[in-house]
């Protein structure tokens, strides 16, 4: 068995959470906190193998793991079972190992009715996440990309909020909208191309006439942009996020926003490099706005879910804003700040969901005086908001740090004025996250029999501060030594940017990705 | 040598993880050693460094924090005499405050919560200053931005301190947006953002004409400096944030942490040279600063709130200094004013407990003779602060104040009248705090001095304050001024040219004379005036009630703020929200198509029926719409 795994790691690692989850989905609700029991193991398990064999891998360039045969014809065109982990997708492919079985076991007693299902599909949803980052071919993408829709539907549908239908509704219709014009370019290249393979279609991309290769971009940057969310594709995700259930959150802003940030390198960079070049500058300023106006729009919020569900608006317009910059230095920043943002804003979702848990009610005007209530708990969410905002020493600060100086020195003409007013956003970070702070944790306690805070009668437990601990470690493990992180994508964003700015020959990403011309 | 460097900020860090993770099982006594104790070891150690100096430098790097491309930020220390001395009055003074504190903060709730943060701040506040890249520095910056909030709002349970850390932190936060632009600048043009290496170019580029590039940047650094240097217009938080705990009042927001504008305009000296025009701006926020935040200190009540804006106007006579490229002298003032001003603060806590935590200056009076020691060091510091010739705030702030004659006449003026404001304040503060009768018999009766923890240090800090004078005596006074030329390898880091001679234009002695006279008179003034009692001042203030209540009112600057800018930002949010988001992307945008195909739907009845197809059919018909915008 092990032999096998160290063979086909990458197999491994997709399908065993699906077929895990098939398992433990077919539980009867009276085993429903076995069917539990046995997803987190699973998940756990699954973190494991991926740690020991990701991190032995040498950190260098090429893939680090290639698993490739051919699977089956569509219309004459080839499609690949292809995945590969390398390092543009190596601590995506951790931080949604490591997010999964930290997220069940975070919101162990949050989900009350068919709780075993719910698990489940959370493993369904680590299977389809996990293929999507792996896969090298571009209809293997497509299909893990559309599969990680459905256990997501089911979660704020089922086990949302009270708006959950409208709120699964507007999330899987953006984003089927988003994709639909996406698989009509995907297919068009493919047919130019004679394959699903990303360097070939990238030839024949650029065989085509400037303004097909523009459009065809478009197509593929709207899927992408409605799942990061850009301004203005972002209304669903705080209608997502306020209704699902916190692990649901937690999924959906710690790895599932990164697939569209993620797309764009991935894919859209390689095979489009000349239309990006030629719309970087627009994406860039749709990054910048997206962070003050998520900024803005967080900072008067009621609801403490919903103000975190802007904030990420906003910091994921940071990560864009990076690989807008075409530079490595922002480039790099982006790879860093999506782990970043996964850490922290999942865990803020976590918290918010602990605070829930006990006091029935996310609205800030609901609390005050928490701190004197629940220290422990303050003292994490205060950490984990200082990483939010960008303190240095913690995660936040290098990668927008790097992001902002990336723009600054972007080809663009208003590369500079952009990375001036991205700097807003971290002032207007400051702003709605430490005033949120005020309002809830500090001052008098809220004696009102009604609120929030009355209800909160225990501090975590040993349960909720284990799931913790990890987080804080990594916040401050990514803060003091970014290089962890950085190495790994280093010499791949250098080659992608090098590429893409002299789109020339195109050799060396077949030779990486093992393609005989 | 490394591992002496590296422990100077290491220690206080030690201490903030142990008392931090096992304050509150480890009981009073040892919570007070460890943190009294490793920022005691962290100076033993600066002196040893000072020491080995000998006008050099000692530069180490340890380890890679992060490295991208040219961008590349190592972990490193530089002790010069700079940043050594930065590190001595940190750390000394630092100790002293750690130690009152045991006596100040002995019966208070989160004691172990207290010292930790104490201690990681120190720890900040060491790496800004020993930080051998602007990245680092920027860590120590925003870092002590942290402790200030968490110290500030240390009572959270009350409203106003938890405004008023936020108030701080958020005020820092828009000078630290400027700190940031500024690096951007700066690694753009020098393509390093270690300072060595940047002040090693700075030599080649000749000083910009007009506006440039680096005077945008130096600007930019400066608004960084305005906010954490709590200058005009960003000093609002400064006042607010005396909501501390008195003694971090006088480490944070006197002696150290609002000083760090001023050293990092020195660590940067050479290339702030290069760019006159923010120099000019320096000046005149300094100038303008020094003069405004002494008027509003003429009729404050609480005594902390007195010598929070004695602290925000002093500072603005650093700038000025520095404006007038005395870098010298402007640090030379921070040195003084650091022994001087925590020596105050520390003073006023000791009142302050004396008085059952009562801050009124209006409830105070007579104490001479219940807190003899507090009365003799607060007087050293009041002479020193107000100029009394041969103290060392004498010393600092005419050499300041014959800079800016030189630059600026306009600027001497506005520096001598924020002079006489200050010693008017500062005699009003003594006189009511000390002479005349008692005017809360209550807590006359119950007042005494403080216990032995507390008093040390009132002691240690009148020494320094009277002994940092022989660092600096003006040469016009017969002296040598020394700091310059300690600091000349520093101030100087990377030029080839020598040290210029300092041209003795105008008359020092005059100038000195001139303000030093009218710097008594106002004194004496504020002692006529409040020696009986408040009476006579309210007669006084009764013939000009507009002005009497404008300053009285701090000129209304919170309250403009908050009926502007704080609006304007929340309607700008909610504008988007509920505009934006909810009617037009969310009404129009994304629901609209699907209510407009159900209405068509209505007529042509049969075909469309469902929610959720119309709803496909309008989010196609909204994609199609925007490519169609993009495209063309």
């Amino acid at each position: 068995m092990s032999a096998w795994i160290s063979s086909h790691l990458l197999t491994f690692l997709v399908f065993a959470p699906l077929f895990w989850g098939l398992i433990v989905i077919a539980f009867p609700e009276r085993l429903a906190p076995l069917a539990r029991l046995l997803a987190l193991l699973g998940s756990t398990g699954v973190f494991f193998i991926a740690l020991i064999h990701l991190l032995r891998a040498s950190p260098e360039y090429g893939a680090l793991f290639d698993e490739r045969i051919p699977w089956f014809t569509i219309v004459g065109l080839p499609v690949d079972y292809h995945l590969a982990a390398d390092g543009l997708n190596l601590w995506l492919v951790l931080l949604t190992t490591f997010l999964t079985p930290l997220t069940l076991f975070g919101t162990w007693n949050s989900i009350t009715k068919r709780a075993g299902t719910a698990a489940a599909l959370f493993l369904l949803l680590e299977a389809g996440m996990l293929g999507a980052l792996l896969a090298q071919d571009l209809l293997l993408f497509y299909l893990f990309w559309e599969a990680m829709l459905l256990p997501m539907y089911f979660l704020i549908g089922v086990w949302g909020g009270e708006d959950r239908k409208y709120a699964a509704n507007k999330f899987i219709l953006y984003t089927l909208a988003g994709s639909l014009l996406w698989l009509v370019a995907l297919l068009y290249v493919a047919s130019k191309a004679g394959s699903f393979a990303p360097p070939l279609m990238a030839q024949a991309v650029q065989t085509l006439p400037d303004k097909v290769q523009k459009t065809l971009f478009l197509a593929f940057a709207l899927a992408f942009a409605v799942k990061i969310p850009l301004f203005p594709l972002h209304t669903w995700l705080p209608d997502a996020h306020t209704e699902a259930p916190t692990a649901g959150s937690v999924i959906l802003a710690g790895v599932l926003l990164k697939l569209g940030t993620y797309g764009f390198i991935r894919f859209a960079i390689p095979m489009f490099p000349s239309a990006f070049i030629h719309y970087a500058q627009a994406l860039a300023i749709l990054s910048v706005i997206a962070i003050i106006y998520g900024a803005l729009v967080a900072m008067v919020q009621w609801d403490i879910k919903k103000l975190v569900a802007y904030s990420s608006v906003s910091h994921m317009g940071f990560v864009m804003l990076g690989i807008s910059s075409m530079t490595v230095i922002g480039t790099q920043g982006a790879m860093l700040q999506m782990l970043n943002h996964g850490i922290s804003t999942g865990a803020l979702f976590l918290l918010v969901g602990m605070l829930y848990d006990r006091a029935h009610t996310r609205m800030i005007a609901d609390f005050g005086g928490v701190a004197s209530k629940m220290p422990i708990f303050t003292t994490f969410f205060l950490i984990v908001t200082l990483s939010s905002i960008g303190l240095p020493l913690t995660n936040g600060f290098v990668g927008e740090f790097l992001i902002l100086n990336g723009t600054y020195i972007a080809g663009f003409a208003w590369g500079r004025m952009i990375a001036i007013l991205a700097t807003l956003g971290i002032v207007l970070g400051a702003v709605y996250l430490l005033w949120m702070v005020k309002r809830v944790f500090w001052g008098p306690v809220n004696t009102d029999e009604d609120s929030g805070t009355a209800h909160l009668h225990e501090d975590l437990n040993a349960r909720e501060i284990a799931v913790l601990v990890p987080i804080v470690v990594m916040i401050f493990w990514m803060g003091l030594h970014p290089q962890t992180f950085l190495a790994s994508s280093q010499a791949p964003v250098e080659q992608l940017l090098k590429e893409a700015k002299a789109p020339a020959p195109r050799m060396s990403v077949m030779q990486v990705q093992g393609v005989k011309p | 040598m490394s591992n002496i460097l590296a422990l100077i900020p290491l220690l206080p860090l030690l201490g903030f993880i142990f008392i931090g993770l096992f304050g509150k099982r480890l009981g009073r006594l040892t919570v007070s050693i460890v943190a009294v104790g490793l920022v005691a070891l962290s100076f033993i150690f600066s002196v040893v460094a000072f020491a080995h100096l000998d006008g050099g430098r000692i530069a180490v790097e340890y380890a890679e924090w992060m490295s991208v491309g040219e961008l590349k930020v190592p972990f490193g220390l530089v002790f010069d005499p700079l940043s050594g001395l930065m590190a001595l009055v940190i750390t000394g003074i630092g100790a002293l405050i750690h130690l009152y504190s045991v006596g100040y903060m002995a019966h208070e709730e989160g004691y172990a919560r207290y010292f930790a943060y104490l201690n990681l701040f120190v720890f900040f506040m060491l790496t800004l200053v020993l930080g051998s890249s602007l990245p680092l520095l920027f860590v120590g910056w925003e870092g002590v931005g942290l402790c200030s909030y968490l110290l500030i709002g240390f009572y959270f349970e009350t409203e106003v301190a938890a405004a008023a850390g936020l108030k701080a932190f958020l005020a820092n936060r828009v000078g630290d947006l400027g700190m940031i632009i500024g690096m951007m600048v700066l690694f753009a043009f020098f393509h390093t953002l270690t300072v060595s290496d940047i002040l090693l170019q700075v030599g080649k580029p000749s000083p910009e004409a007009g506006f440039g590039i680096l005077t945008f940047a130096t600007l930019m650094l400066f608004v960084g400096a305005i906010g954490k240097s709590a200058q005009i217009p960003l000093y609002i938080w400064l006042p607010d944030a005396m909501a501390g705990p008195t003694p971090v009042s006088a480490l944070i927001h006197a002696a150290t942490m609002v000083t760090a504008g001023i050293f990092m305009v020195c660590r940067l000296a050479p290339l702030f040279q290069l760019t006159p025009i923010t120099l000019t701006v320096i000046a005149w926020v300094g100038g303008a600063t020094a003069l405004f935040a002494a008027t509003i200190g003429l009729l404050q009540r609480d005594i902390k709130k007195v010598l929070a804006y004695s602290t925000v106007s002093q500072l603005g006579y650093m700038f000025l200094g520095l404006g007038a490229s005395g870098f010298a002298a402007g640090f030379f003032h921070l040195f003084t004013h650091a022994w001087f001003k925590a020596l105050l603060f520390l003073g006023a806590g000791s009142v302050i407990m004396a008085m059952h935590h009562e801050q009124d200056l209006f409830k105070m009076g007579g104490l001479k003779s219940k807190l003899p020691v507090t009365f003799w060091t607060m007087a050293i510091a009041t002479l020193c602060i107000i100029g009394f010739p041969g103290t060392s705030g004498f010393a600092s702030k005419d050499e300041i104040l014959y800079l800016a004659f030189l630059k600026s006449p306009v600027l001497w003026a506005m520096g001598v009248a924020g002079a006489c404001c200050t010693a008017f304040y500062m005699a009003r503060l003594f006189t009511l705090t000390f002479f005349g009768e008692p005017r809360d018999a209550h807590a006359f009766e119950h007042a005494k001095e403080s216990p032995r923890t507390m008093i040390l240090p009132l002691a240690v800090l009148a020494a320094g304050a009277v002994l940092a004078v022989f660092l600096g005596w003006p040469t016009a006074f017969g002296g040598s001024f020394r700091i310059e030329k300690l600091l000349e390898p520093a101030l100087k880091f990377g030029q080839s040219k020598a040290l210029e001679a300092v041209h003795h234009e105008g008359n020092p002695i005059l100038l000195a004379t001139i303000s030093t006279l009218l710097a008594l008179g106002s004194a004496a003034f504020g002692y006529t005036t409040y020696r009986g009692g408040l009476a006579v001042a309210a007669t006084r203030a009764a013939r000009f009630p507009g002005l009497h209540r404008l300053v009285l009112a701090k000129y209304y600057v919170d309250e403009a703020l908050e009926a502007t800018l704080y609006a304007f930002i929340r309607w700008l949010g909610n504008l988007m929200w509920k505009l934006i988001d909810v009617i037009l992307i969310d009404g129009v945008g994304v629901n609209g198509p699907g209510v407009m195909t159900s209405i068509a739907g209505d007529f042509t009845a049969l075909f469309q029926t469902g929610r959720v197809r119309n709803y496909t059919f309008g989010m196609a018909l909204g994609v199609l719409a925007l490519l169609y915008i993009f495209l063309t």
